[in-house]
This record gives C-alpha cells, sequence and structure tokens, in this order.
C-alpha cells in the first residue's frame, strides 16, 4: 500500500473524528457524529491492519473479535446510573494500552534512531508510559470510588503536596538518566518510572473527594487522549497524534467547565481540596428542626400545585429512581401541572450524568433545564421536589463565607413555595458540609429510599 | 385535665382561643375541655360546633374560670359586668396561657403571681426556630398584614393593579411598605396579589433577599450601616442614618398612593417615621395604616384605635386588625396554643407539666407556682442567632478555618500565577525550536492545531451531551491501537504478548464505547 493512501485514509479517519466530536455537541446531530466516529476508526483500522500487519492474523482477529464483543456485552449490560463506573474503566483500558504500546516501541529492534531525533524518540517513549500509567491507576481508582469499592472521601496523606512533588522531581531526575543510558540500563529506569506514575496515578485520584468525580472523570479523559497524542509522536502517527489532541482538549475543556460550575479552580482540585475539611472541620452545623412529610401529604400538595420543579441529584442514580420521577411527571403534566427538571452541571458522579438518566426514563427533554436557565424562576415554583440532592442545593454556598462550597452556584430551591426532599437520611452529601436547606421553614423532609418514596407518590397521585 | 375556654370580654375583641379543630385534638390527647357558651360567636364557632368535637359547653364564665388550665388571647383584666376581675376568677394552682406582656403589664404579673398559679405569655416564648410553630406573634403579625392592605384598599378610591380598559388606562397603585418582618412580608405579598406596584424599606440588610422573593422593590440608603439588633429585631439607628432614611420617606411619599408602617423596636416607643409634613405632601386620597399605633404610631398623624383623616389622606390606626379576621386569627391562634401544650404534654396523655429547663417553656413562663419568674435569664446563645426565618448557624473556630484556608494557599499562588504557564510554555518552544528536528516539528504543529480545533468543536457542547460525548471521545481515543498493530506481527514473542494484550483492551473500548454512545442517543431521540 503507498505511503499516500495511508496518510490519505488517515486524513479521511481524523477528519470524520472531528466531524464526531462537533456532532456530539448538538442533540439533533449527535448520533451521526457518533456513526462519522465509528466510520473513521473503521476506516484507520483497516488500513492500518492492511498496510502494517503482516503476520499473526489468526491471533489479531481473535482478540480484536473476542474484545469486541466483550466490549459489547459490557455496553449493552452497563445501567445507565453506572454510566460513571464504565467510562472510569473505560479510561483506564486506554491508559494501560499506552503503556504497554510504550514497552513494546522500546524494545523493539527494529526501531532506531540516532542524534536529535534518538534523544526525542526517547522522550516521546518516556512522556507516552507516564501519562498512560498515571491514566490507568488513576482511572482503576476513579472506578472503585464511583462502584462504592473505596471510600468516597478524599485520601489526605500528610505532606501530600510535597509527595507529589517529589514524585515529580523523581521522574524528572529519571528522565534525564533514561536519555542517552545503555538499553538494559534504560528498561530498568523506565520500570521505576512507571512504578512512580501508577503510584502517582493512585494517589492523585485517591486524594480527590467524591462530589469532584464529575471533574476527575473528565480530567481522565483528557488523560487517555494525552496519552494517545504521546504514542502518535512516539510513532510519528499524525493520526494518532490529532485523535489524542481532540480527546486531550475536550477533556480539559469539560474539566474546565465542570470546575466552573462548582466554583473550584481546576489546580486545588487535582492537589485534592475539596472535602480537606470534611469531619470536625467541616464548616457550620445547623441546628434546627426538620418537618417531614408523607408521600400521601405530597399527592396533595402537587395536585393544588401550579409549578413544579424537580431537582434530581446522585441519590435518584443510586436509588435507580429516574422511572418512578418520569411516571409522577407524566401524571401531573395530564394534570395541567408545568412541570420542569433543574439540572445542576455537576449533579451526579460525571458530566450530563442526570440528562442520561432522564433521557433513559423517557423524560422529553424540553422540560429538562440547565441550573442557569431557570434558576430565576424559583420564586414562581409551588412545589421543588429534591430527589437525592444536596450540595447543589445548600443555601450555604451562598449565605456562608466560609463553608467549602462558598461561591458554588447552587439551585436557589428554597425560593420556592415549599420544597420537598427526598433523602435517605439527615447524612452530609459528598462535601461533607450540613445542608441548612432541610431546616428551613418552607422545607419538608421525605425520608427513605427514593425509588419507594416516588413510587408511594405515584401511587397516592 | 380540664382546660376552659373562657369569653373575651375586652370591648371589640373577636378571637377566641380555641377552634373545633383543635379542641378535638386536645380531647384524642386525654384533656376535657370546657368553653363558655358564645365565646367563639365573634370568629363564627357556634357552640354546637364546640359540642360536636366534644367540649362542654357552660353557661357562665365561671364554670370556663374554673379549670385547670385556662387559654385566653388577651390578658385578664376586670369584668365589669361581674365586677370581679378575671384574675380572681380563677383557682388554687391553676394555669393560665395567654398573651400577657409582661413588660408593659407588670401590675397584673404581681395580681397573677399568688395562689400557686402558673402563667405562660404567649408573646414571651424565644423566637427561636424550635419554638417557630408556637410562635403566635408571627401568626398574628402575619393577619395584621395582610388585613392592613385590605384595610387600605377598601379607603383607597381607587383599584390597586394597572388596567386598560374601553373607558380609560388605569395606573397600578404605588405601595410602600416600611418594616419587613413578619407583618410587613405578609403587607408585601397581599399588596402584590391585589396587582399594586410594592416598594419595601428596612433597617436590616439582611432582609433585602426576602423582599426581593416577594417581588416587591427594596429601597436602599446609599449609607453603610446595619441595623440588626439582638435576635433579628431592628435596633435604633443612628442620627445620620435616621436623616437619610427620612429623606427617602419624604421622596418617597409624594411618589405612593399607600403607606403602610410596622416599624417597631423592642421595648422602645414606635419611631416616628412619617412626619406631619410627609403626610401633607402625599396625594389626596391616599391611605396611610399604622400598625404600629399601639406603641404610638410610626405616624405623627396617627390616632391609635381609629381612622384619623388629615390632609386629604386617612391615617388608620386600629390596633385591633388581628381580630377583626377573627376567624383566622383564631385558627391561627389555637394551632400555636395546641402546639404549646403538646410541648408540655409530650405524653398526651391529658396532663401538663412545666419543665423550667427546656428553653421554650422557661421563655414563656412569667409565673411559675405563685412566683414572677420574668425576666427570664438571658439565653447564652443569642448572639450568633439569625433571624427565624433560617436555621440557626454556629460557626466552629477561627482558628481552625484558618487552618483550612492556609493549607492549599502557598500551592495555589505558585500554580495559579497567570504569568508563570505563560512563560514556561515561551520558555520551552524556544528550547524546542533550538533543537528538534524539522520532522518532529511537523507533528508537533499538527498537534498544537489539533488541540486548538478540539478547543472550538466542544466549546459549545450542549451540557446534557456531556456523557455521550465522554464516552464517544473515549471510544476515539482507542486510536491508540494504531500502535499496537504496528508491533502485532513482531518476531519477538514479548512484543508481540504485549501488542496483543494492548489490541485486546482497546477493542473492548472501541466497541464498548461506540455501542454505549449510541444506546443513549438512542434513548435521547426521546
Amino acid at each position: 500500500m503507498s505511503p499516500s493512501l495511508i496518510t490519505v485514509s488517515y486524513l479521511a479517519s481524523a477528519a470524520l473524528f472531528i466531524l464526531a466530536l462537533g456532532g456530539l455537541s448538538n442533540n439533533d446531530t449527535a448520533r451521526r457524529g457518533n456513526m462519522f466516529g465509528i466510520v473513521g476508526m473503521i476506516i484507520a483500522l483497516l488500513i492500518t491492519i492492511g498496510a502494517f500487519v503482516s503476520g499473526n492474523y489468526t491471533v489479531l482477529v481473535f482478540i480484536m473479535v473476542v474484545g469486541g464483543l466483550i466490549g459489547f456485552v459490557l455496553s449493552r449490560r452497563v445501567q445507565m446510573t453506572q454510566m460513571p463506573e464504565l467510562v472510569a474503566i473505560l479510561h483506564s483500558l486506554v491508559g494501560l494500552a499506552a503503556v504497554l504500546i510504550g514497552f513494546a516501541n522500546f524494545m523493539d529492534p527494529s526501531i532506531s534512531y540516532t542524534g536529535v531525533e534518538k534523544t526525542i524518540h526517547e522522550i516521546e517513549v518516556y512522556i507516552g508510559i507516564c501519562i498512560g500509567a498515571l491514566t490507568f491507576t488513576g482511572s482503576v481508582v476513579a472506578y472503585g470510588k464511583l462502584s462504592g469499592m473505596i471510600g468516597g472521601q478524599p485520601m489526605m496523606l500528610p505532606a501530600r503536596h510535597w509527595l507529589n512533588l517529589a514524585m515529580f522531581i523523581a521522574v524528572v531526575v529519571i528522565a534525564v538518566k533514561f536519555v542517552g543510558a545503555e538499553h538494559e540500563q534504560a528498561l530498568l529506569l523506565l520500570l521505576a518510572m512507571t512504578v512512580i506514575a501508577l503510584l502517582f496515578g493512585i494517589h492523585m485520584v485517591a486524594a480527590i473527594g467524591g462530589a469532584d468525580m464529575p471533574v476527575v472523570i473528565s480530567m481522565l479523559n483528557s488523560y487517555s487522549g494525552w496519552a494517545a497524542a504521546a504514542t502518535g509522536f512516539m510513532l510519528s502517527n499524525d493520526l494518532l497524534i490529532v485523535t489524542g489532541a481532540l480527546v486531550g482538549s475536550s477533556g480539559a475543556i469539560l474539566s474546565y467547565i465542570m470546575c466552573r460550575a462548582m466554583n473550584r479552580h481546576f489546580i486545588s482540585v487535582i492537589a485534592g481540596g475539596f472535602g480537606t475539611s470534611s469531619g470536625s472541620s467541616a464548616g457550620a452545623a445547623i441546628e434546627g428542626e426538620v418537618q417531614t412529610i408523607d408521600p400521601q401529604a405530597l399527592a396533595q400538595l402537587l395536585n393544588k400545585a401550579k409549578e413544579v420543579m424537580v431537582v434530581p441529584g446522585y441519590g435518584m442514580a443510586t436509588a435507580q429512581a429516574q422511572h418512578a420521577i418520569a411516571d409522577i411527571t407524566k401524571t401531573l403534566i395530564k394534570k395541567g401541572v408545568n412541570v420542569r427538571f433543574g439540572i445542576h452541571p455537576v449533579a451526579g458522579r460525571m458530566p450530563g450524568h442526570m440528562n442520561v438518566l432522564l433521557a433513559e426514563a423517557k423524560v422529553p427533554y424540553d422540560i429538562v433545564f440547565e441550573m442557569d436557565e431557570i434558576n430565576d424562576d424559583f420564586p414562581d415554583v409551588d412545589v421543588s421536589i429534591v430527589v437525592g440532592a444536596n450540595d447543589t442545593v445548600n443555601p450555604l454556598a451562598q449565605e456562608d463565607a466560609e463553608s467549602p462550597i462558598a461561591g458554588m452556584p447552587v439551585l436557589e430551591v428554597w425560593k420556592g413555595n415549599t420544597t420537598v426532599v427526598l433523602k435517605r437520611g439527615m447524612a452530609a452529601g459528598y462535601a461533607g458540609v450540613d445542608n441548612p436547606l432541610f431546616v428551613k421553614e418552607n422545607t419538608r423532609m421525605l425520608f427513605g429510599d427514593a425509588r419507594d418514596s416516588l413510587e408511594a407518590l405515584a401511587q397516592a397521585l | 385535665m380540664i382546660i376552659g375556654i373562657p369569653a373575651e370580654i375586652h370591648p371589640g375583641e373577636k378571637r377566641i382561643a380555641a377552634s373545633p379543630e383543635m379542641i378535638e385534638k386536645l380531647i384524642a390527647a386525654g384533656f376535657e375541655v370546657i368553653v363558655e357558651s358564645g365565646a367563639g360567636a365573634g370568629a363564627s364557632f357556634t357552640d354546637d360546633a364546640f359540642r360536636e368535637v366534644g367540649a362542654a359547653i357552660s353557661k357562665d364564665p365561671g364554670g370556663a374560670w374554673s379549670a385547670d388550665l385556662i387559654l385566653k388571647v388577651r390578658p385578664p383584666e376586670r369584668n365589669t359586668e361581674l365586677d370581679r376581675h378575671e384574675s380572681e376568677m380563677m383557682n388554687k394552682g391553676s394555669c393560665l396561657i395567654s398573651f400577657i406582656y409582661p413588660a408593659q403589664n407588670k401590675e397584673l404579673l404581681l395580681q397573677l403571681a399568688n395562689k400557686n398559679r402558673t402563667v405562660l405569655a404567649m408573646d414571651s416564648i424565644p423566637r427561636i426556630s424550635r419554638a417557630q410553630k408556637l410562635d403566635a406573634l408571627s401568626s398574628m403579625a402575619n393577619i395584621a398584614g395582610y388585613r392592613a392592605v385590605i384595610e387600605a384598599s377598601n379607603l383607597f378610591g381607587r383599584f390597586f393593579s394597572g388596567q386598560i380598559t374601553a373607558a380609560g388606562k388605569v395606573p397600578p397603585a404605588k405601595v410602600l411598605v416600611i418594616g419587613a418582618g413578619v407583618a410587613g412580608l405578609a403587607a408585601i405579598g397581599t399588596a402584590k396579589s391585589l396587582g399594586a406596584i410594592v416598594r419595601a424599606f428596612d433597617t436590616r440588610p439582611e432582609v433585602k433577599d426576602q423582599i426581593q422573593s416577594m417581588d416587591a422593590e427594596f429601597l436602599e440608603l446609599d449609607f453603610e450601616e446595619d441595623g440588626t439588633g439582638e435576635g433579628g429585631y431592628a435596633k435604633i439607628m443612628s442620627k445620620e442614618f435616621i436623616e437619610a432614611e427620612m429623606a427617602l420617606f419624604a421622596e418617597q411619599a409624594r411618589d405612593v398612593d399607600v403607606i403602610i408602617t410596622t416599624a417597631l423596636i423592642p421595648g422602645k416607643p414606635a419611631p416616628k417615621l412619617i412626619t406631619n409634613a410627609m403626610v401633607l405632601s402625599m396625594k389626596d386620597g391616599s391611605v396611610i395604616v399604622d400598625l404600629a399605633a399601639e406603641q404610638g404610631g410610626n405616624c405623627e398623624c396617627t390616632v391609635p384605635g381609629k381612622i384619623a383623616t388629615k390632609y386629604g389622606v386617612n391615617i388608620v390606626g386600629y390596633t385591633d386588625l388581628p381580630s377583626r379576621l377573627a376567624a383566622q386569627s383564631s385558627q391561627l391562634y389555637a394551632t400555636n396554643l395546641y402546639n404549646l401544650i403538646m410541648e408540655l404534654c409530650p405524653e398526651k396523655d391529658g396532663k401538663i407539666k412545666i419543665d423550667m429547663e427546656d428553653e421554650v417553656v422557661r421563655g414563656a413562663t412569667v409565673v411559675h407556682k405563685g412566683e414572677v419568674t420574668w425576666p427570664p435569664p438571658v439565653v447564652a446563645v443569642g448572639a450568633e442567632r439569625k433571624p427565624s426565618f433560617s436555621g440557626q448557624i454556629v460557626k466552629p473556630d477561627e482558628e481552625e478555618q484558618e487552618k483550612i484556608q492556609s493549607e492549599p494557599s502557598w500551592f495555589m499562588k505558585l500554580m495559579t500565577g497567570a504569568w508563570l504557564p505563560l512563560i514556561v510554555a515561551g520558555l520551552a518552544l524556544f528550547g524546542l525550536g533550538q533543537v528538534a528536528p524539522p520532522s518532529f516539528m511537523g507533528h508537533f504543529t499538527v498537534f498544537v492545531l489539533s488541540c486548538f480545533i478540539g478547543y472550538m468543536v466542544i466549546w459549545n457542547v450542549t451540557p446534557s451531551l456531556h456523557t455521550p460525548l465522554m464516552s464517544v471521545t473515549n471510544a476515539i481515543s482507542s486510536i491508540i491501537i494504531l500502535g499496537a498493530l504496528t508491533q502485532i506481527s513482531s518476531s519477538d514473542n514479548l512484543i508481540f504478548i504485549l501488542a496483543a494484550i494492548a489490541v485486546f483492551i482497546t477493542c473492548i473500548n472501541i466497541v464498548g464505547g461506540f455501542s454505549v454512545t449510541q444506546r443513549m442517543l438512542q434513548m435521547f431521540r426521546g
């Protein structure tokens, strides 16, 4: 196959990937965008197999089919509520692949450069493996946190900033020794760096609190892109560079959007700042009387209401309550109630998590609004139903400048007429901050599993 | 235990300290109830309505007064018909719950404080969030605020709402509410729902949000002074502040049609806010409702208890606005009383117990077993207390806060300085340009341009598509499989195995990523 044909095919793939991302930015073009992505990937795979693979075809076809099947089954089986976990574990695979490819490339005797090119190539290998390794362990830890296998509280090692700095310096020092080292010794250095990068990935994500998970997920997304780009440099493959850069910058932008939604600085999220004050120093303690409500009374309240706002949070996902809430929405709309959904940008554990769940439950998306679109409407709302959200509706963010979540934009549900909060108990949210909303005069608490409560409510309606 | 509800004898008082629903609940909690015949007439509760829920009706006041626990609205006073003071009609060891105003009625307090009696004053209940459901002052203030607007609209010769009719255009009435406590906020809400343009003023800046949440305009002084006194009430302001405030009122008086004043400072005569000159400057037919009339009035022209007319302006000085909405105020007051009795009788066994350790009960009890227990000792938590609207907030130690804030700061400062990344990036590019071969620079150009394309393409993505976007970028980043494919044909076994594993896991990722995206987007179709 002529080199130009390969280049042209790669160019086509790159263009298709750009179109895929562009398509995904809008509901109308999203599915077409996904198709572009698939076509781009198929072209790239076929051309590469045709041009570079010269043997081991049986094994190749076998592992591709088995891997593909596993991926397919995973994607069909996964609950929509588990999307964050799935995305996290898929990220880890990209990271691991980058490490493996980096080592394979380094050990390949057929690749030889000289002079500056050799140095640059070595640095590329080094960086590719480094980013891949930390993406790998970081994603695995994120997966553990999201699936509940590891506690959501941030792990706060003493002097963790110094530890990070020490690891970073170690990586740089090893890099200096690595460049130009003999092959055997270089391999050892490379392995040492990989171990450090793996530890760094664990430490980095372990130190980040659960409430910052949307940022972590999009950050890891970004890293998996950078890993691909670094591999592209290593292989002098423009398609990898383009794709890696696209994914890397898109993940970075998403992380930035998430950080802005929480009024937090990107660096402090990465450095593990949120929830540092969990436990005794969690800002303000709230006193006051909680007023409860039962599903029957809530049904009466809703029957009288004209404007209802539903504010879902991670609790809706854990309780799988999206179908129950969709049923209630349908019933209320039939009765002429104006039901809307207010979504906080960081509700849930990954960007857009709530939208996916509501779409799964077939809540029409013209009644699903972003925080900025509806936050001014709360004074006109008769009943707000908060389903398992906590930090995103915490008035302390506005009222208490000392609070760890101070300045984070929140949904101002308390400005509505009545707010009903569905919650399992009085525990604090992921940020570890108490919520004075629960004791406000116009707030009623409906304790219990959100799905059970909502199903009882649907019955009562 | 028997609960007695006598009729109110104060002239013009139409309220009653009970409602049929509340009596039903009291009987369910094990009490017996005697109501004086005709006591509920003013609030449209008939004797039959009380009988139906199980209360006994006594023909004369004595029956109700001889009970163990007496519920009243007004403080006890001399019954001119019987020529006996009501306090004398109470049995030894009995208990009275009513409004008492101990600060103004010290003599009455002494009169009640004998014969082992106990008296709880509804007006002395501490205004903390736990006691909100007992807060009769708020219940009554809410009604007074509503009624004030109704009285004003009754006297005001025009619509409150603006209208455009075939017979011409009607401008909306402009209402100014001074003092945004419970009564003020109720007045704002009522005037707003009648369609008026409502402006409000208060010396406490924190009520600004509450006013704006009612959709009224908060009038601000260009002046820095916080008027929040103890317990969320207002305090006396500085001379300069009052001058600025008066200038604002003078300016508003010329413009507005209705003024409702609710300005009170605890334990002080009502501040005079609306002067003769301001009343003179108001349009003919305007109305002032002075809710502070009982404490002397906020307006210089107020005559307590009456409607005064001066310079063509009607000034309402009624002191009995809650009584003018007797059914509503009786119902709310009865519920406050019921909640208090339930605090005293947590077992629901028909017996009450005065627990002087309880902050709320201690505050309300002005006479305990024949001894005057007013004023209650000051409770230490007062300093940090917010107004009764929101929960109480306790701040942690300052030291601890400093620790929280200072820890990441050195790191943050280093990393967030905008100049640092720029200089580093500039130096790195320069260094790169010095040493890198052209082939690398070609790739590097592609890389940087792609970053910008990614930035442009992603920036406007709809937030609802963040998750599908992430899963598709994840699938696309599996393009790294190309690296593995170029190595899989290697004759070196180790390289082959590494490449094979890489191909395997990226294949999971490619198919999984695209397919789950497809699945999600299918749902978004709706």
